[in-house]
């Protein structure tokens, strides 16, 4: 069976008919040809299918696209602007390394940006939390956690460019 | 995925009519963390799968002011409970729990329901709403039955539901004044992971604020499905509530447990840690029921 869904989909308006056993992640891969959501584990388990639907972190391949009806939908996609500027949490992920093979990055990015959203002073323990979900095997997770807090308006810290500057600074001196 | 046709009727009613009328090739879905699984995996193969999350319901737990009962409805996701203030502020048990259910995406789905129907031994939802007395509330044509949640359970993967019939809440009880409650899930990491071992235990104290005037020790994967450990319970009644004698409840809470050796765990690893953990949740329960001692009778 399919049914017709309406769904805001990175800010634009769409109809289209859906499949009643498609995911949500095989609706945005296959039929809408986006491809920065990834499909890892297909069962819930690496986060790496994570797309934010009307606010909230999912796993789009738990998520049945039939219930995307009246709903708004973001992928990675929708994250930077018109003119291809970046999204200040996909910068703070190149300028800390948070990215190698990057096939963890959207989704990471994603969980990362609800949580913001939702608690733009987010402590590290609730970036923890906000990505316990997703797996990387690439990074080691500390360069990602500090990408998300280097745009968390909570920084006890120092922000790390200043400290880098500083070493800078030594080394002409 | 397999192909299935997905009915989305809005009430009660008409998910009990749709179910009868299609029999065994039907199959309830409410989060779909778990259905859907088992339908990729092909252990699970239905016709039709009905959704329960267009019924209208709270989606909140919310506190009856008159009777001081708090419902907890069925198809409330981890994530809704979790933030709920009310939760956090007077059933700190169930917060413990919740919050560390799978990951912020699967909470954001997964419901409350959906796991107790489950009724795996390591349900996580399960175990708090035993210690806080629960009554599950049941729906069928039949009618609307209910029972204690600690009855429900009949099984691993079994739970007291017949064909078409809905869990549609559990409803807590008042709390006795003085009552403090934690719960842990115990495991090799925090996330994402089934526990080894679950232990939740309520306390509610007398006046003089240490001794016990009733208590619930409730534990998860220790049997083959969550159970009271009635005899520790016992022990502990009319006594004072400090390190040496929760010890002691936990010791015998071990030897009550059913626990067995499995990849998670081996058994006897697991009778040592139901004794630790019983005594460390214990000393929690002891702690916030003195903190809120004296915030009288709750009303939100
Ligand atoms: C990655 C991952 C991590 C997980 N981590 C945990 C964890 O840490 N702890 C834990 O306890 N569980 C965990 N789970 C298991 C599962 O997510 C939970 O048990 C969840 O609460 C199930 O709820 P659901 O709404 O998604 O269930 P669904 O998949 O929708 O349904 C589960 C079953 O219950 C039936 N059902 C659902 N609601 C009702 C109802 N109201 N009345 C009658 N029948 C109903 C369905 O027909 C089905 O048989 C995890 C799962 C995944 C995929
Ligand atoms: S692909 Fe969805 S969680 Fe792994
Ligand atoms: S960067 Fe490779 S998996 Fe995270």
């Amino acid at each position: 069976m399919a049914r017709e869904v309406s769904f805001v989909f990175n800010g634009n308006p769409m109809k289209m008919t859906v499949g009643d056993h498609w995911t949500l992640l095989h609706l945005i891969r296959e039929e809408l040809g986006y491809l920065g959501t990834k499909e890892g584990c297909g069962s819930g388990e690496c986060g790496a299918c994570t797309v934010i639907v009307d606010g909230e972190a999912v796993n789009s391949c738990l998520f049945l696209a039939a219930e995307i009806d009246g709903r708004e939908l973001l992928t990675i996609e929708g994250l930077a602007v018109g003119d291809g500027t970046l999204h200040p949490l996909q910068k703070a992920f190149i300028e800390n390394g948070g990215i190698q093979c990057g096939f963890c990055s959207p989704g990471m990015i994603m969980a990362g940006k609800a949580l913001l959203d939702e608690n733009p002073n987010a402590t590290e323990e609730e970036i923890k939390e906000a990505i316990a979900g997703n797996l990387c095997r690439c990074t080691g997770y500390v360069q990602i956690i500090e990408s998300i807090k280097s745009v968390s308006g909570h920084q006890t810290e120092e922000p790390r460019v200043i400290a880098w500057k500083t070493e800078e600074n030594d080394r002409d001196a | 995925m397999r192909k299935f046709t997905y009915l989305v009727p809005k009430t009660l009613d008409e998910a009990i009519s749709l179910h009868e009328a299609r029999g065994e090739r039907a199959k309830y879905i409410a989060g779909g963390t778990d259905v859907l699984v088992k339908i990729k995996e092909g252990k699970l193969a239905p016709d039709y799968l009905i959704s329960l999350k267009h019924i209208l319901s709270q989606d909140r737990p919310f506190l009856n002011n008159e009777t001081g009962e708090l419902y907890v409805g069925a198809f409330m996701t981890h994530r809704s409970i979790e933030k709920s203030p009310l939760v956090q502020l007077h059933y700190p048990i169930l917060h413990d729990a919740v919050k560390n259910i799978g990951s912020v995406q699967i909470r954001n789905v997964a419901t409350i329901g959906g796991n107790l129907v489950n009724a795996v031994p390591s349900a996580d939802g399960a175990i708090p709403l035993i210690a806080l007395d629960g009554k599950a509330h049941i729906y069928s044509a039949k009618g609307e039955r209910t029972m204690e949640l600690l009855r429900f359970f009949l099984g691993p993967g079994q739970c007291d539901l017949g064909r078409g019939e809905i869990l549609t809440e559990v409803v807590i009880p008042p709390q006795r004044p003085r009552t403090g409650s934690a719960y842990m899930k115990h495991g090799r990491r925090e996330a994402m992971e089934l526990p080894m071992l679950g232990v939740g235990v309520l306390l509610s104290l007398e006046e003089d604020l240490n001794t016990c005037a009733q208590a619930r020790i409730c534990l998860g994967v220790a049997a083959p499905t969550p159970f009271r450990a009635l005899m520790a319970e016992k022990f502990l009644v009319g006594k004072a509530i400090n390190a040496e004698n929760l010890a002691e409840a936990g010791r015998i809470a071990g030897d009550e447990s059913r626990v067995r050796d499995s990849i998670r765990g081996v058994a006897w690893y697991r009778r040592e840690m139901v004794g630790v953990l019983v005594k460390r949740m214990g000393l929690k329960a002891l702690e916030r029921a003195e903190n809120k001692a004296e915030g009288g009778r709750l009303t939100v």
